[in-house]
């Protein structure tokens, strides 16, 4: 089942992380029905930082949690390194989660009845990994997120700012090459909030991690995504590139690209250019 | 997931909610005792009874009789000959019945009730011929003095209750309580006159082969010193029921005194030489009893063993238990309710945890798993518990029953046993009911939809 998951391994900076094509999650409530996401088509190449943008219930978490293959579309496809979700089988799904994507939520979404890094160590207890290489694994990724004083704690002990890291150095563990955060900020303060996505920045810098991020707060997305994408009412309403000179990304001249147009695809020559011996 | 990790996960998950999971096991607990408790005493009754049976020393004999003898007409509807033509219960068909495989040896049963006198005060009771090979029978167990010296000894062997009427005192039944040794001690060595009426064949009929020769006999009261050797408890002869003897005397002797028997009467108008009205076959090992006893039925022979009565009485257990095991197991039925109640509340309270685990890669077999080695461990912690609390219930119904056959004067009994078989299969069991129960909710919480179980708060 490994094998049928494609790994990123080889795949030029180019390459197409994730590709939609009219994906479409329409919900019956009753009488009514709900269209979540409405036809978005959307290319994310590997090792972007995109940030999907938009009103609550515009779609973007549902877009979210068909990328993350949480959900399935109701028509279209979601193909994600070459593998249309649409078509996995159950326990297909659960390999691609486990090994190709990386989720942190608003609400952190640790296990409240066990430590940090028995948290951490839970996707490669999944994957089967030995006792030891795990726990090995789970104190690396606590220290790569500043927590390596803090294996022993639970969830309740520790800050907002603390627990989001915990869930970063989750969603990092297995090495997974597309993160996708679900307003990772949402319930932290303003600066704790910000050295969350100082991290998650760098895990789309030097691990090469594309990223997609959902969130409605316009400034931290200039000021951290390179690519800034609208939903609205389900659909894709606008998408740019960031011009944003708080964003050190994008405010370096050689990395923008200065004619990309809405629908067309950013430049990551700067995260081609990242040393990329960390990822697997 | 690899298994040892679904059981730490599924032993952590039960010590976190300690106090409904102990519950539930608990629920199990009484059910699997409730199970175990019931089938200890079924088999436990059921070996008192067979030991009962055992320790009468027939378990190993068949009573063979003429079918002449047995004139009802139930017998001439049975397979082999007729009545008229069945053989002759006589000295060649005893020889031959000990030729038989498996056959030890086939004696006649010579038993007469007669006036025996001790103290110059006389009985009347039962006498019965008794083989020498009958010292080892269980039934001598529990005997005060000795056994015959030999096999035409003039010696009686009495039974505890003529002991007692012997010495004057009254038996009574339940209330019992005069210890065979107390008995014992004023009758041992001895003597008593047995009066008896001999059968004495006249000389102008001997060699003749006219059966109405065979009517000449004459019957001379005659009169034996026999000295008491021996006092016995237990009763060796139980499947006689009113036939029973209470005095015993070597079978040897009991032949060459010629007593005159209520069967002689009717032998004497088929045959001239003496028939016996039955003979006691024994065999070997108790698995050829069926074997002989259709051998002997082949020979013409009617023929009876305790394994005709012990066959209605296994019927008999096997039906109490599978009573006993089915109210045993209501209560067990009960409790994987509360397994399913407890693993179905324990999803609605972990919905966000299942629906992390998805998020972060658990496939529904993962998720299946846990939840099923949760009912599992559960099983098998309520399975252990539950043994070791039925075999406690079994021991205390055991230790009053035994208070109460005391106050009645009854030896104690065992009337429950917990074979090995039982330990583990009611084990076994309790894990079986306690996965099965996991079924449908370990079903339930693998198809719990990620989506939703994140978004519930």
């Amino acid at each position: 089942m490994k094998g049928e998951i494609r790994s990123m391994d080889g795949a030029g900076p180019n390459a197409l992380a994730v590709h939609t094509e009219n994906v479409c999650r329409h919900f019956q409530m009753g009488e009514a029905l709900v269209r979540a996401v409405d036809g978005i088509s959307i290319d994310i190449h590997a090792g972007e930082f995109v940030a999907l943008l938009g009103a609550s219930g515009s779609g973007k978490s549902s877009l979210l949690n068909l990328v993350a293959g949480l959900d399935r579309p109701t028509s279209g496809a979601v193909i994600v390194q070459g593998n249309n979700l649409a078509a996995l089988s159950r326990q297909q799904l659960a390999k691609y989660r486990l090994h190709t994507v990386g989720m942190v939520f608003q609400s952190f979404n640790l296990i409240p009845s066990m430590t940090l890094l028995e948290n951490v160590e839970l996707p490669p207890r999944f994957a089967e990994v030995d006792r030891r290489e795990r726990a090995a694994l789970a104190r690396q990724s606590l220290d790569r997120v500043g927590l390596s004083g803090r294996l022993a704690h639970r969830p309740m002990e520790l800050s907002g700012g603390e627990q989001q890291r915990a869930s970063l150095a989750r969603a990092l563990i297995n090495r997974p090459k597309l993160l996708l955060a679900d307003e990772p900020t949402g319930n932290l303060d303003s600066r704790t909030g910000a050295e969350i996505m100082d991290l998650i920045r760098s895990f789309n810098q030097s691990l090469g991690m594309t990223v997609l991020m959902v969130t409605h707060e316009l400034a931290l997305a200039e000021k951290h995504a390179r690519r800034l994408v609208y939903l609205t009412d389900g659909r894709l309403v606008n998408d740019t590139p960031n011009h944003d000179t708080r964003n050190p990304d994008t405010r370096n001249p050689d990395t923008r690209n200065p004619d990309m147009s809405d629908h067309d695809l950013p430049n990551v020559s700067a995260v081609a250019s990242e040393p990329r011996g960390e990822t697997k | 997931m690899k298994s040892y990790d679904v059981i730490d996960l599924a032993v952590r998950n039960l010590r976190e909610s300690i106090f409904r999971n102990s519950l539930t096991t608990i629920g199990i607990s009484v059910g699997v005792a409730s199970l175990v408790a019931m089938l200890s005493l079924g088999i436990g009754l059921q070996q008192l009874a067979s030991r009962r049976l055992q320790k009468s020393g027939l378990f190993d004999t068949i009573v063979a009789t003429s079918r002449r003898d047995l004139g009802n007409f139930r017998e001439q509807r049975e397979n082999g000959p007729p009545r008229a033509e069945s053989p002759a219960l006589d000295e060649p068909a005893r020889k031959k019945i000990e030729q038989l495989p498996g056959v030890i040896e086939a004696y006649p049963d010579i038993r007469f009730v007669t006036e025996v006198r001790f103290d110059d005060k006389p009985h009347l009771t039962m006498v019965a011929g008794v083989p020498l090979s009958a010292k080892n029978n269980d039934a001598f167990e529990g005997m005060q003095g000795g056994f015959f010296s030999s096999e035409a000894a003039p010696e009686v062997i009495l039974q505890k209750s003529f002991a007692e009427e012997l010495l004057g005192k009254i038996p009574n039944r339940g209330a019992d309580n005069t210890s065979i040794a107390d008995l014992a001690k004023p009758l041992l060595g001895k003597e008593v006159t047995m009066r008896y009426a001999e059968r004495s064949t006249s000389p102008s009929s001997t060699g003749s082969g006219d059966a109405a020769a065979g009517a000449a006999y004459s019957v001379v009261p005659r009169q034996q010193v026999l000295k008491i050797v021996g006092v016995t408890d237990l009763d060796p002869e139980s499947m006689r029921g009113a036939a029973r003897a209470r005095v015993f005397l070597p079978l040897k002797l009991a032949q060459e005194l010629h007593v005159m028997q209520s069967s002689d009467l009717r032998d004497n108008s088929f045959s001239a030489t003496p028939t016996y009205s039955s003979l006691s076959v024994r065999v070997a090992n108790p698995n050829q009893v069926p074997a002989v006893e259709e051998a002997l039925k082949k020979m013409g022979f009617a023929a009876f063993s305790i394994v005709d009565a012990t066959r209605s009485m296994s019927q008999f257990f096997a039906v109490l238990d599978v009573f006993l095991g089915i109210f045993g197991s209501l209560a067990l039925a009960v409790a994987s309710i509360g397994i399913v109640n407890t693993l179905v509340m324990a999803i609605l309270e972990r919905r966000r945890e299942i629906g992390i685990m998805k998020a972060v890669g658990a496939s529904d077999a993962d998720v299946r798993g846990l939840f099923f080695a949760e009912a599992g461990a559960m099983g098998l912690v309520g399975g252990a518990v539950g043994v070791a609390l039925g075999w406690t219930i079994g021991r205390l119904i055991n230790f009053g029953t035994n208070i109460y056959l005391g106050r009645q004067h009854f030896p104690p009994a065992q009337i429950w046993s917990v074979p090995p078989w039982l330990v583990l299969g009611a084990i076994a069991f309790s894990i079986v009911v306690s996965l099965f129960s996991g079924l449908y909710p370990a079903a339930r919480a693998a198809r719990l939809d990620p989506v939703q179980a994140l978004r519930y708060e």
